[in-house]
C-alpha cells in the first residue's frame, strides 16, 4: 500500500463526508455523496478489494448518485404546506 | 440542546475510535478470520468449484443463502418504492405541451383541449425539463450499446475477473437509465415498460431460488449446485461452476429491472408520465 496515497484518499473522503451533511444546497449533497463514493472506491482498490471496489463504483458512485439527482428533481424550493 | 448532541456524538465518536485499536492489523496473518476461515477457501475453491475469482465462488456458492436474500432485498426496495411513490391517476395533468417537428413550434395545450396524441408530426415534450440536444441524444445513443455490451461480460466473465450478477446487473440499469435521461421518460417506457420491469425483477429472484429447488429435487442440498451435474452432462465440479453462472444471471436480470423501476417511480414522482 502506497500511504501518502492513502492518507490523501482518506483526507478527501472526510471533507466529502462533512461537505454531503453540511451543504444546503440538495443536488451540490449528491454530488458529494458521489465524489464520497468514488473515493471510497479508490480506497477499497488501494486495500486489494477490487469486487467491492467494483461495486462501489457502479452502485455507489454510479446509479445512487443518479437516485439522488432523480429525487432531488421532484423537490421544490419552498415548501408547499 | 446543541451542545449536548455535539458531546454525544464526540464521546461515541472516540469509543469507536479507541475500539478500533483492538482490530487485527491489514492484512495480518494471525487475525482469526485469516487462520482458519480465509485459507479454506483459498486452498479449496479451486478444487471444490473450478472458479478462478474466489470472492464470486464465496458470494454465489459457499454463502449463496446470502445472495439469495440480498437479491430478495433489492427487489422488495423496488417493490417498496412501487408501493410508496406510485401514483395511479388516470386525469390528464393541467397543461402539456407539443412541438411541431416540422416547424420546430412549440404549443401549449391547455385542460380539457384536444391531444395530438395519434399524428406523427408532433412530439410531446415535458414541462419543466426540456432535453431537445442533438449531441447529447447522439452521444448518449452511440454509447448506450457499448455499455450494455459491458455489463454482460462483466455477468458473464465473473467467475475469472471482478465483477458479478450485482455489478453488471446495475450497469445495464444504469445504461437504461442513460437512454432515459438522454431521450425522455415515455419513450423508454415504451421500450421496457413497469409491467415488464416488475415482471423481470420477479423472473431473477426466480431463477435464483429456482436453482436452488431443482439442486433439492435432484437430490442434494438447497443451493447445492453440484446435483445439476446429470442435467447439464458434466462432472460435479464443472456443474458448480456453471451453478454459479446461472445464478449470477438471475441476480443481474433482477437487479437491472429493479435499478430501472426505481428510477421511473423516482424521477416521475410515481406518475410515470413527465420525468428527468
Amino acid at each position: 500500500m502506497i500511504w501518502p496515497l492513502d492518507i490523501i484518499i482518506l483526507t478527501i473522503v472526510i471533507i466529502c463526508g462533512i461537505a454531503a451533511i453540511s451543504i444546503k444546497d440538495l443536488l451540490g449533497a449528491a454530488i458529494m455523496f458521489g465524489a464520497y463514493s468514488f473515493m471510497m472506491c479508490l480506497l477499497w482498490s488501494v486495500m486489494g478489494a477490487v469486487d467491492v471496489a467494483f461495486t462501489e463504483a457502479s452502485v455507489g458512485a454510479g446509479v445512487s448518485t443518479v437516485f439522488f439527482v432523480a429525487a432531488v428533481f421532484r423537490t421544490t424550493r419552498r415548501t408547499r404546506d | 440542546m446543541r451542545a449536548l448532541g455535539l458531546a454525544t456524538v464526540f464521546c461515541f465518536g472516540a469509543i469507536l475510535f479507541y475500539i478500533s485499536f483492538d482490530f487485527p492489523g491489514w492484512g495480518d496473518e494471525n487475525s482469526p478470520a485469516s487462520q482458519h476461515v480465509s485459507p479454506y477457501y483459498i486452498e479449496h475453491t479451486m478444487d471444490d468449484t473450478s472458479v478462478p475469482n474466489i470472492v464470486t465462488a464465496i458470494l454465489a456458492d459457499y454463502r449463496g443463502y446470502d445472495t439469495l436474500f440480498e437479491t430478495a432485498v433489492i427487489f422488495s426496495a423496488g417493490l417498496a418504492c412501487f408501493f410508496l411513490l406510485r401514483i395511479p391517476e388516470r386525469q390528464a395533468p393541467p397543461a402539456r405541451f407539443y412541438r411541431h417537428l416540422a416547424t420546430g413550434i412549440t404549443f401549449r395545450i391547455e385542460k380539457g383541449g384536444r391531444l395530438p396524441e395519434d399524428t406523427d408530426e408532433f412530439e410531446r415534450i415535458d414541462s419543466v425539463w426540456v432535453p431537445y440536444d442533438v449531441i447529447i441524444g447522439m452521444t448518449c445513443r452511440l454509447v448506450v450499446p457499448f455499455i450494455q455490451l459491458f455489463a454482460l461480460y462483466v455477468i458473464a466473465h465473473g467467475h475469472h475477473s471482478p465483477g458479478g450478477g450485482f455489478q453488471g446487473g446495475v450497469i445495464f440499469g444504469a445504461a437504461i437509465i442513460l437512454f432515459a435521461i438522454s431521450n425522455n421518460l415515455r419513450r423508454t417506457l415504451k421500450r421496457m415498460s413497469e409491467k415488464t420491469s416488475a415482471l423481470l425483477g420477479s423472473l431473477g429472484v426466480l431463477i435464483y431460488a429456482g436453482t436452488g429447488i431443482l439442486c433439492m429435487v435432484l437430490g442434494a442440498g438447497f443451493l447445492n449446485y453440484s446435483a445439476l451435474a446429470s442435467l447439464l452432462g458434466v462432472d460435479p465440479v464443472s456443474a458448480r461452476s456453471h451453478g454459479i453462472l446461472i445464478v449470477e444471471i438471475g441476480v443481474g436480470i433482477a437487479v437491472t429491472a429493479v435499478m430501472v423501476w426505481i428510477y421511473y417511480n423516482l424521477s416521475s414522482a410515481g406518475r410515470q408520465d413527465e420525468g428527468l
